[in-house]
């Protein structure tokens, strides 16, 4: 699904990823663990073109999405992406955070469509054959529409129907940050992208987000995971990248990196932290 | 002040009997007219120069753009604005051969002039913004302009709008610089009952307290419009 190879980036004269091969496929939830600095964050984010690789590339439905050229934004519309400080948007209500980006999109595909159309029938005036349309099914109120109830049902599904029309400075973490994965949801994503998602949070609230993330995961959601959170990474992932200086040093299922790590600075780094 | 009943009594024969209330009404309505007008202006205008300033400068437009943007500012803050109406309306306006009324003239330097400063206080609103929430937008697959339109801008209006204020009570009292190219402000009203009374210091005061009380209006609205603004932080 995702064929990264030789993916490197440097800021300036610091070398934070070292050249970095690995592929994703369709329904592998991969973890991403490793001391701080070691470049996993970079390498997530350098995935959905947050960080703008320095050379290397990655293949995504078939299409190199480090090309310049490629649209990130329609990629970006399938790869959700979770943050460590949630980034739910402050001037908008969790129904409106979670609708924003569909409703837009949608409106703005409707509006194309639309204009394409107005061309064809332009063109069709000089033609004796006259092209066909394309089919409009919908409409603006059908998308605001649609896009609410799934808002809704999304809201429901993690019990915060009623804090459909309140501002996020009113939510505490643990409810923000599975606002922030909905929100990624409604998009109907193929992956989804969890950097450190549970770090920002006060240790009673991890629970509930780790729950939810884990949810996804048995409905078959891929995804890609940064976390610290050793038990999580084993019981949840099908993968576990060890990351240091730059680089996968092990890539391995979580049974043998947790109990029987090859390399030397994976087995010092777990007796650090487990 | 011994006669000050006197200059009370000539200030009041040619303020109503001599029509001076219409003046001092035709006044205030261009005095406010100049300085709302201008802001609205300036805003629209400063808006988009402090997005320009702020976007990230990938190719060669982007950077000319900016550089037209830095000269700009330094243009309209470099110089005062009297020297600003002076030029536009005895130099520019004759070399480009149109006729445009000093009023209209008035609004569209003073748009321009606190389009420079509200650029400023613009961009300093938008870098006060978490980067989280432009990161936020664009993964979810928006693009730079619509995040920056429907979420970072928003959030940096509200944080800017008591310097804002500051902008539209500097903009309300620096009209008084309009008769310069011959438009009726608030000035020209009192100084014609001024002149025409032979006394200066009751029209005067007049004139001071009337710029107070519209400053105290303005500063009121400001706070209203705060506190409004300021519902996505409250706690409910």
């Amino acid at each position: 699904m995702i064929d990264v190879s030789n993916l490197k980036k440097t800021y300036g004269k610091l070398d934070v990823l070292k050249g970095i091969t690995t592929s994703i496929g369709q329904g592998e939830k991969i973890a991403i663990i490793g001391p701080s600095g070691s470049g996993k964050s970079t390498f997530l984010r350098c995935l959905n073109r947050m960080e703008d690789p320095t050379s290397g590339s990655i293949i995504f439905n078939g299409q190199d999405i480090t090309d310049r050229k490629a649209d990130i934004n329609v990629h970006r519309r399938q790869m959700g992406m979770v943050f460590q400080h949630f980034n739910l948007f402050n001037n908008k209500t969790v129904l409106d955070n979670i609708m924003l980006a569909p409703v837009y999109l949608g409106l703005r595909d409707l509006r194309r469509l639309k204009w394409q159309n107005r061309l064809i029938k332009l063109r069709n005036l000089f033609r004796s054959e006259k092209l066909p349309l394309n089919p409009i099914n919908t409409s603006k109120a059908q998308i605001k529409a649609e896009a609410r109830e799934t808002a809704l049902r999304l809201l429901k599904r993690i019990g915060l129907e009623d804090k459909a029309d309140v501002y996020p400075s009113t939510l505490s973490g643990g409810q923000k940050q599975r606002i922030a994965i909905v929100r990624a949801l409604a998009m109907n994503p193929k992956v989804m992208l969890f950097d450190e998602p549970t770090s920002a949070l006060d240790p009673e609230m991890v629970g509930e987000v780790l729950d939810l993330i884990k949810q996804l995961a048995d409905e078959g959601m891929t995804m890609v995971i940064v976390t610290h959170e050793m038990g999580f990474a084993r019981e949840v992932a099908t993968r576990v990248l060890f990351m240091n200086e730059g680089k996968i040093l092990e890539d391995d299922t979580p049974e043998r990196i947790f109990t029987n790590p090859k390399h030397p600075r994976t087995q010092e780094f777990l007796s650090k932290v487990l | 002040m011994g006669n000050f009943d006197k200059k009370l009594e000539r200030f009041w024969e040619i303020f109503i009997e001599q029509d001076g209330y219409v003046r001092v009404l035709t006044g205030l309505y261009n005095t406010i007219y100049i300085a709302v007008a201008g802001l609205a202006i300036g805003i629209l205008i400063g808006t988009i120069i402090a997005i320009i300033r702020v976007s990230p400068k990938h190719n060669r437009l982007s950077k000319v753009l900016d550089s037209l943007c830095v000269f700009y500012v330094g243009l309209f803050r470099g110089t005062p604005i009297v020297v600003q109406l002076l030029v536009a309306y005895y130099v520019m306006l004759p070399m480009i051969g149109v006729n445009i009324p000093a009023l209209s003239v008035c609004v569209i330097v003073f748009g321009l002039n606190s389009a420079a400063y509200v650029s400023e206080i613009m961009r300093s609103g938008i870098l006060s913004v978490d980067p989280g929430q432009m990161e936020a937008g664009r993964a979810l697959g928006l693009n730079y302009r619509v995040t920056m339109l429907k979420v970072v801008v928003p959030q940096a209006v509200k944080n800017i709008v008591p310097t804002l204020g500051n902008e539209f009570i500097t903009l309300i009292k620096e009209t008084s610089v309009v008769s310069f190219v011959g438009a009726a402000d608030l000035y020209v009203a009192f100084n014609y009952i001024g002149s025409n009374s032979y006394e200066f210091m009751v029209p005067y005061l007049v004139m001071a307290l009337i710029y107070i009380v519209l400053v105290a209006i303005a500063a009121l609205i400001i706070r209203q419009l705060e506190r409004s603004l300021r519902k996505s932080d409250r706690r409910q």
